[in-house]
């Protein structure tokens, strides 16, 4: 990221929001939203002397996932690039008080600036990789699981801050009282996913990542582990074996989706504890199992606002909000509208390899495009004959990647409609909608289809098919 | 005996799902009657009303168009253009006497053989049921002799 | 050297397409300095024996209006294509059907129950038409109504096309002109089968309103409330055929804040009006969700109507099931 952030080619531009784009593939026009940091990037050394003497603590919900403390002007993770802090304006003594400005009193630059506007930038770019991400399914929507109500069930990104080194309790896995370490500790697999009431898909990482978790657990704490699974799916290089040596530290594994996780003790040795009710599905029973600590392997939803971001990018959603790819097999990177490509789990659950692989596919297929200074289109393209259009403007909205212009009556010449053929992704529906007929599509044309439709009833067969 | 009534049904799929549905139900070798004839659009959305009427016209007895799932178009918002003209198209066919049932909206995704080669055939027997639409202007012939040419397939 | 001969005929029709062409004014005049006009029932005495008599291809040019509704429409159309060389379907009911051509909605039976029973006829004794009636001087007949509506070009082969109800005066008068200068030999005439007098976009291309992205979510009637002089109708709410319809009648009905109801029928390439219309409507739908479409859907409630005004017997159904199994 470090190299990213200082490439003379590339603008790196965070805490920043596509508000619009227009135009095509090579001619995009995309206007940013540079939300106001209040610190002024010229000036900042990124010292850090803010967040240190910064007096407001606030519990970090997305870095930390809510088991550490940030500041309120703050840098998301010590890494971060850009190396700018942001000040939390609902949390600010000053936005909030009218008093503190400690900030503005310790920093040696005057870089902040209380009085910062969000900017909006406006550039041309050719091509768009849309690398969204995911968001984390809300485990505390399996009200059974007991997250959120019950202390130390935790869910997989809290897990990951405790086992880190860098993290709250420095990588010692402890319970919420942040002392006690667990004697055993219960791994779910499949929450919210494979689960027709939330997600009918597999979210692909939650089997490796359960399985880190069981290792890290044993190697640190020697804990008894238990992994709930539903189905193995160890599928790629080394993961298997990986498993086996799971296997091999004497984690224990239970088929099973699990059905609640407790604090109602009902049998003796289950007092104080979190008990997980499982069906063994191998050995056909019901199990109690008591545990100290539950984690919870929360799968992958789409982006909460990936419809609107599909939107203003004039690409499609699946319907549950992955985007969709221009093929599933062999063009997985691009999508339907040319230029704009795809990468990581904005297109799908996956991995760390296949997300890094999917984007250097995308940027390798950016670069070949603005190698080529060319673009080549599928032929199949509508296009308005401009003599017959009568500017009706009822195909003005059939077009979702607005490649139909109208072009106002001006200078004597009548108004009229075109397509662009470098955004037109030939789906013909502004060639059915057309009322005048002035809209030909070419391989799917009207005659062409008629053409068709007769000879598959054996009518009019020997006629030529026009173009 | 009597030969049982084959009806012809014309078939408009999208490129992207139910054409591919159709290709995968054929792959996982599932059988469905042959009376439906398929024609490939790009999209459900190039759906237009001249086609139906024609297959008709020239002795259709069904119609199906077909698409992606709501929400799941290729091009983004197309099949609900195709939803609305189906819609419409309905409401007119009746007038002119053509029962609802003969033209039918199917979404099915390129996964779906299953579904589409189900629902292909219980579409088949529905109008199988309602008996043959026969459209005067029709070439009848033509029609007829596709008829017993689907029938000598299906046995 | 005798001037060309002239025919016009009216079949199934209201007579707008005589009016229309009286209403060219003194362009009439060159009709008959150019033409000796030998058979035009509604302007002159003429009797069918007359031009029965007629040499065949004797007529030069015959502007045929009116649909074929019954078999006395269908022989005169026969006869007077033998007997011309150039017929012109004129307006549209003989192009396409037109109005009478609404009647392939119902059946023949439940159509003559309606001219004769309902509410607003005052027909006490329930009297009907009949077809045969027998008179001291023999057997009177009156001609068989078809099943469905025909259009002309679909009982005898048809020259050019001229469409509109009735087609616009000034497109009569050009019409006139370019066939008065074929026949001076300063002009040439179109390709057969081509539609004269007439544009080939749509009605929009005329329309001075004012017109944006279309995006309905309710359909609504001009006497429902007051539209916006401006702006383009069909944005309104209001179902206008413009977009569907050809161009050459100047846009006068939205011009004058009333629809447009789709006289001049199809552009080329549109075998079906109707389905040209439908298409572009539904597709203006603002909505996603069916049963939303469905009830925007019931602020059209005769969308067969409404699509085939004028061109029902000219479409691809053309005519209804009801008319197709009409036995009577």
């Amino acid at each position: 990221m470090v190299s990213v952030g200082s490439h003379k080619n590339i603008n790196l531009m965070a805490y920043s929001e596509v508000t619009k784009v227009e135009g095509y593939v090579g001619n995009f026009t995309v206007t940013v939203r540079k939300k106001a940091r209040y610190v002024k990037e010229a000036d900042c050394t990124g010292c850090g002397i803010c967040q240190e003497k910064c007096p407001k603590k606030v519990i970090d919900q997305a870095y930390e996932a809510g088991v550490g403390y940030r500041k309120a002007i703050y840098t998301p993770f010590p890494q971060a690039v850009p190396k700018y802090p942001v000040i939390d304006r609902d949390n600010c003594t000053f936005f909030q008080k009218g008093t503190c400005k400690a900030c503005e009193k310790f920093c040696a630059s005057n870089a902040i600036d209380f009085k910062q506007q969000d900017e909006y930038v406006t550039f041309q770019v050719g091509n768009i990789i849309l690398a969204t991400g995911y968001d984390l399914f809300d485990a505390r929507r399996i009200s059974q699981y007991g997250y959120g109500r019950l202390a130390n069930v935790f869910t997989n990104l809290e897990f990951e801050r405790l086992s880190s080194a860098g993290g709250p309790t420095g990588g010692k896995i402890v319970l919420r009282d942040g002392v006690t370490v667990p004697q055993s500790v219960g791994i779910v697999h499949c929450v919210g996913s494979r689960d027709k009431h939330y997600n009918n898909y597999c979210s692909v990482i939650c089997c490796m990542q359960s399985l880190k978790f069981a290792h890290l657990v044993k190697e640190k704490t020697g804990a008894t582990v238990y992994n709930f699974y539903m189905d193995m799916r160890t599928a790629f290089k080394d993961y298997d074996e990986f498993y086996q040596r799971v296997l091999d530290e004497g984690t224990l594994f239970v088929r099973g989706r699990v059905a609640e996780v407790t604090d109602a003790a009902r049998q003796s040795g289950e007092e104080g504890k979190l008990i997980v009710q499982v069906e063994d599905t191998l050995i056909g029973k019901q199990r109690r199992i008591p545990v100290d600590m539950v984690i919870l392997s929360a799968g992958l939803e789409p982006r909460h606002d990936s419809k609107q971001v599909g939107h203003l990018f004039g690409i499609s959603c699946a319907s549950a909000g992955w985007f969709i790819e221009r093929h599933p097999k062999l063009d997985p990177v691009a999508t339907m509208t040319e230029g704009i490509f795809i990468a990581g789990c904005a297109q799908g659950p996956k991995d760390i390899p296949a997300s890094v692989a999917q984007g250097a596919a995308a940027a390798a297929r950016v670069v070949g495009k603005v190698q080529q200074k060319e673009i080549a289109v599928e032929p199949i393209r509508a296009s308005i004959d401009k003599e017959r259009c009568s500017a009706c403007r009822i195909c003005n909205n059939q077009c979702p990647f607005t490649a139909i212009n109208f072009i106002e009556a001006k200078n004597g010449a009548r108004a009229y409609s075109e397509v662009n053929p470098a955004l037109c992704q030939g789906c013909g529906t502004c060639v059915a909608a057309c009322p005048s007929g002035a809209i030909a599509g070419t391989v799917f044309s009207s005659k062409q289809i008629t053409a068709q439709l007769n000879g598959l009833m054996l009518l009019n067969i020997g006629e030529a098919v026009p173009a | 005996m009597a030969q049982q009534f084959e009806p012809l049904i014309i078939g408009f799929t999208c490129n992207w799902c139910s054409y591919r549905a159709a290709d995968s139900a054929g792959s996982m070798r599932l059988k469905y009657p042959p009376n439906i004839r398929l024609i490939r659009l790009m999209c459900s959305g190039r759906i237009d009303t001249t086609f139906v009427l024609q297959a008709f016209a020239n002795g259709a007895d069904a119609v199906l168009i077909s698409g992606c799932h709501p929400g799941d178009c290729h091009y983004v918002e197309q099949n609900y253009k195709a939803q609305s003209r189906f819609l419409l198209m309905r409401r007119m066919i009746a007038q002119m006497g053509i029962e609802p049932q003969r033209l039918q909206l199917l979404w099915a995704s390129a996964a779906e053989g299953t579904i589409f080669a189900a629902e292909v055939t219980k579409m088949i027997e529905e109008i199988r049921k309602l008996g043959p639409l026969n459209w005067k202007g029709g070439q009848l012939s033509a029609v007829s002799h596709q008829r017993s040419a689907i029938a000598e397939v299906a046995v | 050297m005798s001037k060309p001969k002239f025919a016009m005929y009216w079949a199934a029709a209201c007579g707008g397409c005589e009016i229309a062409v009286l209403n060219t004014n003194e362009k009439i005049l060159d009709v008959d300095a150019n033409f000796d006009v030998v058979f035009w029932p509604v302007a002159m005495d003429a009797k069918y024996k007359d031009v029965e008599a007629m040499a065949d291809q004797s007529i030069l040019l015959t502007l045929f209006n009116g649909a074929i509704r019954n078999d006395e429409n269908e022989h005169i159309a026969h006869l007077l294509r033998k007997k011309s060389q150039i017929l012109v379907a004129f307006g549209a009911c003989a192009t396409q059907g037109g109005i009478p051509g609404l009647a392939n909605l119902s059946s023949t039976p439940s159509m003559v129950d309606t001219a004769f029973t309902t509410l607003s006829t005052d027909n006490p004794d329930d009297l009907r038409p009949q077809t045969k009636y027998t008179i001291p001087e023999g057997e009177i007949t009156i001609p068989t109504l078809y099943p469905a509506v025909k259009s002309l070009d679909q009982v005898v082969k048809v020259d050019y096309y001229m469409p509109g109800c009735p087609p616009e005066s000034h497109q009569i008068a050009a019409v006139i002109d370019l066939v008065v200068q074929v026949l001076q030999g300063k002009a040439q005439l179109p390709p057969t089968g081509a539609v004269i007098g007439a544009g080939n976009s749509s009605v929009c291309e005329e329309c001075t309103r004012t017109r944006n992205e279309k995006k309905i979510a309710k359909f609504t009637r001009i006497q429902d409330f007051k539209p916006d002089p401006d702006v383009c109708l069909l944005e309104q709410g209001i179902l206008c055929c413009g977009a569907a319809t050809r161009s050459g009648c100047g846009a006068v009905c939205p011009k004058a804040a009333v629809p447009c109801v789709g006289c001049y029928g199809a552009t080329d390439d549109s075998p079906d009006h109707g389905a040209r219309l439908l298409n572009a409507v539904a597709s203006v739908i603002d909505s996603r969700d069916p049963v939303e479409v469905e009830k925007i859907l019931d602020g059209i409630p005769d969308p067969a109507g409404m699509f085939y005004r004028f061109g029902m017997p000219g479409s691809l159904l053309r005519a209804s099931k009801a008319a197709w199994e009409d036995k009577g």
